[in-house]
């Protein structure tokens, strides 16, 4: 029953390890060891994120199937409906549903992180453990949510495909089995910016209440509601330097069948990723060692 | 392997800049960054800072329990948040040789949604705890916070009391080679407190060192081995917790046990005639700082008499606490004693209570002189002198908290079997 009595974690009289405090000359010294020694913390963090969120809330988990629903068909209304916006010949609803499957994945885990510094403010103050794992928490919380979602997912494929004159237009690939790979590239995103802007918001507070726009302003910039089909060419270059771009395209090539995402926007997309979530850690790790002053 | 001590400080310091503390908005630096554009030349450093701690440096040996005493601001706090690792110093460097556990608050991190055994498990793994650690001492947890019955129910329904038990109960499991305790004790019922000393006398008996916050003297006797007295960001004292409790107390000058007393001093009265002087004699007393219960009192005083029309006089003795409850008002004429209208001199009087029978804590002696009959008060000064009645002594055989009272009687007692 109890998960720790057979997994081997380090034993506690282990021998004393020395701790130097000092003013870290070096940018890049990052204490990768004390981030290992207290995943312990990270579990029960990711576990207190969903039982609280269970507890909260008067629908509890239902919710989580409720808002992607009603979200998506807000867009079926308004985009396809009123505004006319392709869907590439796809189904409307499971358009927008397979694209805000990992936007809203991407959007959670990014909001919890770059207010992870503030949220965290008072506990920082008091105790000391790596600054990094109420994100990292955050980052893995926020998939319990994409799982129920991708049980939503499937219920809606399923009836969509079942009811559709042509169901062989659009479909779901072998390449489905890397969706998890997609959540982890989302979750580096999530962190690299998200970091980046906990960093910045801990100096200027006044910088999270942009959080709200900038993260409207994404969705419209990132093919979630319209394909990447339909930009015009000229316009290509800047949907690419947009790493959600790939994120979400991929997630539709891969579920749907349905992309025009080339391999190299998706290898700039990567790199893209690698350079944020570096730099990320990189300024985070520069704020979080002395952020309880400025408090 | 040679004995290297557990802890080393060298010359830790650490500087705030002072517009660094509070919050900043964009708009702030883009102003300051414009002021700065504007009158270009004039690029003056920001020369408002503050050096919360400066040059510390001390050793501390396994086994040994360090307090450290200051006032407020003398830079105790900051120099637990360095060695916590809550935040950096600005130069300067400590080494910590063990697994440090650092206690700045207890249930740090509580979630009010979840139950008493999920927050066990989370502060645990907040405070380093592996989650073996947590499952191997849960039962020990909970006995010791003593809110077994609610062990299952949500936090915000526990009372501030339980959450704190149960807070210091995680605390005290940790098992760290190096504790760091901030008046952690200052919480709870009085039979907590007593509960909490002994955790951590076991702590500092069970070979492990302990570095100890406290503006309570008594504990910081009791409980350490060695001490240090900050002042103003700066180490101003190292040694026994005797010496450096007597010199926080001589140099606070907040316990006068001397004092010649001048018109500047705070006093009442026609001024016929006046105290000229005071002190307290504890010459006698093991505490050699303060008194202990049961030691003898002595206060001597002198009195300068500038009228020959002065007549009877009435002398009384006050003694209060430090927030100014007054616990007993000593008159002469109570213990059988007069002074027969004197001639104008000074004169010099000693006042001995064989029995002093006050809880630890610190009190003022408050010094009348009137006539006979009260209707005129020639001097009166309130707070004449301050003092210390320390923990310990022959005749407490226990904890005294001054929660639970101030005067200690002891009362004979007996009883009967009543069926």
């Amino acid at each position: 029953m109890n998960p720790s009595t057979d997994t081997p974690i380090s034993d506690p009289a282990q021998p004393a390890s020395e701790v130097v405090i000092r003013a870290s000359d070096s940018l890049f010294h990052f204490d990768w060891r004390g981030l290992w020694r207290y995943r312990d913390l990270l579990f029960l963090l990711v576990r207190r994120d969903f039982l609280a969120k269970y507890k909260q809330t008067v629908l509890g988990p239902i919710w989580f199937v409720v808002q992607p629903l009603a979200t998506t068909l807000i867009f079926t209304i308004v985009f396809s409906r009123i505004a006319n916006i392709s869907t590439d010949g796809i189904p409307a609803p499971i358009f927008y549903l397979t694209g805000l499957l990992v936007w809203n994945y991407f959007q959670t885990a990014f909001a919890g992180v770059a207010g992870s510094l503030l949220a965290n403010a008072g506990v920082f103050g008091k105790v000391f453990f790596p600054r990094l794992i109420p994100s990292l928490a955050t980052t893995v919380s926020a998939v319990i949510s994409v799982v129920i979602q991708c049980v939503t997912w499937v219920a809606v494929y399923l009836m969509i495909k079942a009811s559709h004159p042509e169901p062989d237009s659009f479909g779901i690939t072998p390449y489905a089995l890397f969706f998890p790979l997609l959540l982890v590239h989302a979750a580096a995103l999530a962190m690299g910016f998200g970091l980046l802007m906990a960093s910045v918001t801990a100096k200027y507070r006044d910088l999270s209440f942009t959080m709200g726009f900038i993260l409207q302003a994404w969705l419209y910039l990132t093919p979630v509601i319209y394909p990447l089909s339909s930009v015009p060419e000229r316009w290509q270059w800047l949907a690419a330097i947009n790493p959600m771009t790939a994120v979400v395209e991929s997630c539709r090539a891969i579920l749907l069948g349905e992309s025009v995402l080339t391999a190299q926007m998706f290898a700039v997309s990567l790199g893209m990723t690698v350079f944020v979530l570096l730099a990320g850690i990189l300024l985070f790790n520069r704020v979080q060692r002395t952020f309880v002053d400025i408090l | 392997m040679a004995e290297k001590p557990i802890i080393e400080v060298d010359s830790l310091s650490k500087c705030y800049r002072l517009g660094q503390i509070g919050m900043t908005s964009l708009r702030d630096d883009l102003e300051r960054l414009w002021d700065r554009l504007r009158n270009r030349g004039g690029n003056q450093p920001d020369t408002r800072t503050f050096w919360a701690l400066r040059d510390v440096s001390f050793r501390l040996n396994q086994g040994q329990v360090l307090g450290v005493v200051g006032k407020n601001g003398a830079g105790k706090s900051t120099l637990l948040k360095l060695l916590s690792r809550i935040t950096e110093p600005t130069s300067g460097h400590a080494i910590l040789r063990g697994r440090v556990a650092s206690l700045l608050e207890v249930g740090t991190g509580f979630h009010h949604d979840l139950t008493g055994r999920e927050n066990i498990f989370l502060n645990g793994a907040t405070l380093g705890m592996t989650k073996r650690e947590i499952t191997r001492k849960f039962d020990e947890i909970v006995a010791f916070s003593g809110v077994e019955k609610f062990i299952d129910t949500p936090v915000k329904r526990y009372s501030s009391g339980m959450t704190v038990r149960l807070g210091f109960a995680v605390a005290a499991h940790l098992e760290p080679e190096i504790l760091i305790v901030d008046e952690v004790l200052a919480v709870g019922d009085a039979d907590f407190q007593r509960k909490c000393i002994g955790k951590m006398k076991d702590v500092a008996s069970g070979g492990r060192t302990v570095l100890f916050v406290s503006h309570n003297m008594a504990s910081i006797v009791n409980l350490c081995t060695r001490a240090i007295f900050l002042k103003g960001g700066q180490l101003v004292g190292e040694g026994t917790p005797e010496e450096i409790v007597g010199q926080y107390m001589s140099d606070t000058l907040t316990a006068t046990s001397e004092e010649v007393f001048t018109g500047e001093t705070p006093r009442k009265g026609s001024g016929q005639v006046r105290f000229t002087d005071a002190r307290l004699d504890f010459s006698d007393s093991p505490a050699k700082v303060g008194y202990h219960i049961g030691d003898r009192f002595v206060l001597e005083f002198g009195l300068q008499v500038n009228s020959d029309r002065a007549g009877l006089l009435s002398l009384a003795v006050e003694l209060a606490t430090a927030e100014g409850l007054k616990l007993t008002n000593m008159v002469d004429r109570d213990s059988g004693f007069q002074v027969d209208s004197p001639l104008p001199g000074l004169y010099r009087f000693r006042v001995e209570l064989p029995d002093l029978r006050l809880y630890p804590d610190r009190y003022t002696v408050g010094l009348f002189v009137g006539t006979l009959n009260g209707s005129v008060c020639y001097d009166y000064l309130p707070e004449a002198l301050t003092f210390d009645v320390v923990e310990g002594g022959k005749v407490a055989i226990r904890h005294l908290p001054t929660s639970a009272g101030h005067v200690y009687l002891v009362p004979q007692w007996s009883y009967s079997h009543a069926k």
